[in-house]
């Protein structure tokens, strides 16, 4: 006669949380990033100033940079020099990145300024700096590839910089192949993920409140119109 | 005892900065601002490429060069077969110079690195472009018998006989004994004027090469090169790592990088170039760091430019 | 061939500089910093347009 063990409750079903390494990753995900926080409907309050467009128009550039950058390659590397349609996406692609990186500068200057960083958003100060120095990489190798003077004397000065920490031989920026691989496609990879890792981690922690705010503030005082807790010591 | 983290630290407390915002909010649409920046963003960029455009001044050859200022092309090619150019005595990655790579203090990352793209300028620049000739000079035969310290004299008595010549020029220079010097120079001089020259330098015996060392090299070494780029305001001590041709906004992200070889120690340094990157590396590494620095990290706070930003926040307290 | 030619015409455009003691700027570089430091200023005291409020 056989007798039917009882399985274990499932935890899903339980509600004691994921027993696979997925499941538990989905759980660390949801609790981080539920998608309210990801895609919202609001904002809070003191993030009605021009001072927080810069992040979205350094992204908005970015859109243009690979538009534009993916039609330069589909036509390879010498279109643009005998098409005066070649030219313009050229230039699109050279606008894109001198916006991206007003946009992306002046968003550092006013980030520093909010002392951006605070409870807790080290790691998205981190990602922005890194996507700004991959950034800059990424610019360089392409002023490499405009197969022109400028990207001629630029090879020929850059190689001293590289030789001299000894990556030169590794990173030859005369040798146009090797430094198309990295332009279209390794650092563009990295600039993509670092800046929507950066994203992400906005999403995530929140937008910085303002320095010196306080539970007393009119904006944080429920409609009740009394304060919230004031701000707890650390036991 | 734990302690309360400052307020300009990065650590997680359980301050307002800490905590979600659980105060007011105002609507927003983020795809709405997406989109609004991305059409924006879209016209400034459009109109900005159709106003201004983009700079594509020319690239030199080896042609356009022999072309414009052969007797730079002739010293230059003498200098490469006489190993006394720049490249000649780069140190690695191209050669093993002795005392030509950068260092700091004990450290020689240059010479660590090792000769990887083995460049001998006589034989890569001027001898083996010769032998792919249909007819290859006599001279050659004459070079190649020679000893080493022969083809030292030879090159180094025609390098100082060009620079004595009226304007350098080959055709004008003293009598004396460069031995097959001036052929050889010559020759090359005709490889590069009929276009030959570029793609045996350039494809070093392949159907398919996109490394462009050679010719980036040789270029470099002569003045035509480099005095164009000192016309475009792109040298180094003209700011020109921050430039691009023209009028046309160039790297003005790099304005640090490109100040730092205009003041000293920097500027006149042998080892400048791993000076300043090191520099960089330095500076870089601090601000990516900035949250962990307690000095710097306080100065928003100092200088209450958050003031500003929030000034509507701060008004409705 | 070897007689000696006058230069070619550069093919290179120099651009407007400014210069200060050691310091030399492109134009277009001194633009787009201008236009930074304008940028950062005006979105501090540029007034932002209202939204809904809600609570």
């Amino acid at each position: 006669m056989s007798t039917v063990k009882e399985s274990s409750p499932d935890p899903e079903v339980a509600g004691t949380g994921a027993y696979t390494w997925t499941g538990k990753s989905r759980q660390w995900f949801l609790r981080h990033l539920p998608p309210d926080k990801l895609l919202p409907e609001d904002q809070p309050s003191y993030v009605a100033t021009w001072a927080y467009v810069f992040g979205m128009g350094a992204v908005a550039g970015l859109v243009f940079i690979i538009g534009s950058g993916v039609v330069l390659s589909l036509n390879g590397p010498q279109w643009y020099h005998v098409s005066s349609l070649g030219h313009f996406t050229n230039s699109v692609h050279l606008w894109s990145v001198e916006l991206f990186f007003m946009f992306m500068v002046v968003h550092l200057w006013i980030k520093f300024w909010m002392a951006a960083w605070r409870g807790g958003r080290l790691l998205t100060w981190i990602t922005g700096m890194v996507a700004f120095l991959v950034s800059i990489v990424t610019a360089f190798t392409g002023y490499l590839l405009q197969t022109n003077f400028d990207s001629q004397w630029i090879a020929f000065e850059a190689k001293d910089a590289l030789n001299a920490v000894g990556i030169g031989a590794w990173f030859n920026v005369a040798n146009l192949g090797q430094i198309f691989m990295w332009h279209i496609m390794l650092l563009p990879l990295a600039v993509g993920a670092v800046v929507a890792l950066h994203v992400v981690l906005v999403r995530a922690h929140g937008v910085v409140p303002p320095l010196d705010a306080a539970g007393t503030d009119a904006q944080l005082r429920d409609s009740n119109g009394t304060s919230p807790e004031p701000e707890a010591n650390q036991p | 005892m734990s302690r309360i983290p400052s307020p300009m630290s990065r650590r997680k407390g359980d301050d307002i900065a800490s905590r979600p915002w659980r105060g007011r909010v105002r609507d927003y649409d983020l795809f709405k601002e997406l989109t609004i920046g991305v059409v924006v963003v879209g016209l400034l960029v459009l109109g900005l490429s159709a106003i201004f455009s983009s700079p594509d001044d020319p690239g030199v050859t080896l042609k356009s060069w022999a072309a414009a200022a052969p007797s730079d092309f002739v010293a230059t090619a003498t200098a490469e077969l006489g190993g006394t150019s720049g490249t000649a005595g780069y140190g690695p990655p191209y050669n093993s110079t002795p005392d030509a790579s950068q260092h700091l203090g004990f450290f020689n990352p240059q010479e660590l690195s090792g000769v990887r793209l083995p460049v001998d300028t006589a034989n890569d620049f001027v001898i083996n472009p010769l032998k792919t000739l249909p007819t290859p000079p006599a001279a050659l035969a004459t070079w190649s018998a020679a000893t080493a310290d022969q083809q030292t004299k030879w090159t180094a008595d025609y390098t100082t006989a060009l620079s004595a010549a009226p304007n350098g020029d080959p055709a004008r220079v003293a009598n004396g004994n460069y031995g097959p010097v001036p052929a050889l120079t010559s020759a090359l001089l005709g490889m590069a004027n009929s276009g030959n020259l570029d793609g045996v330098l350039q494809n070093s015996g392949q159907p398919y090469n996109l490394d462009y060392t050679p010719t980036i090299l040789f270029l470099g070494d002569g003045n035509y090169f480099p005095d164009l780029a000192t016309t475009a305001h792109l040298t180094g001590d003209q700011w020109g790592v921050m430039n691009e041709t023209g009028n046309t906004p160039g790297q003005s992200w790099l304005w640090l990088f490109s100040l730092l070889y205009q003041i000293e120690p920097y500027k006149s340094s042998p080892n400048a170039d791993i000076l300043v990157v090191a520099t960089m590396l330095v500076l870089s590494l601090l601000l990516t760091l900035l949250p962990f620095i307690p000095g710097l990290r306080s100065i928003p706070r100092k200088i209450p430019v958050h003031r500003l930003i929030w000034k509507d926040y701060y008004g409705k307290r | 061939m070897l007689e000696l030619m006058s230069q070619a015409p550069s093919p290179i455009t120099p651009g407007t500089y400014f210069g200060w003691g050691d310091v030399m700027i492109q134009s277009g570089n001194l633009v787009v910093i201008i236009a930074m430091l304008v940028l950062f200023v005006l979105a501090l005291v540029l007034p932002f347009p209202g939204g809904r409020s809600r609570k």
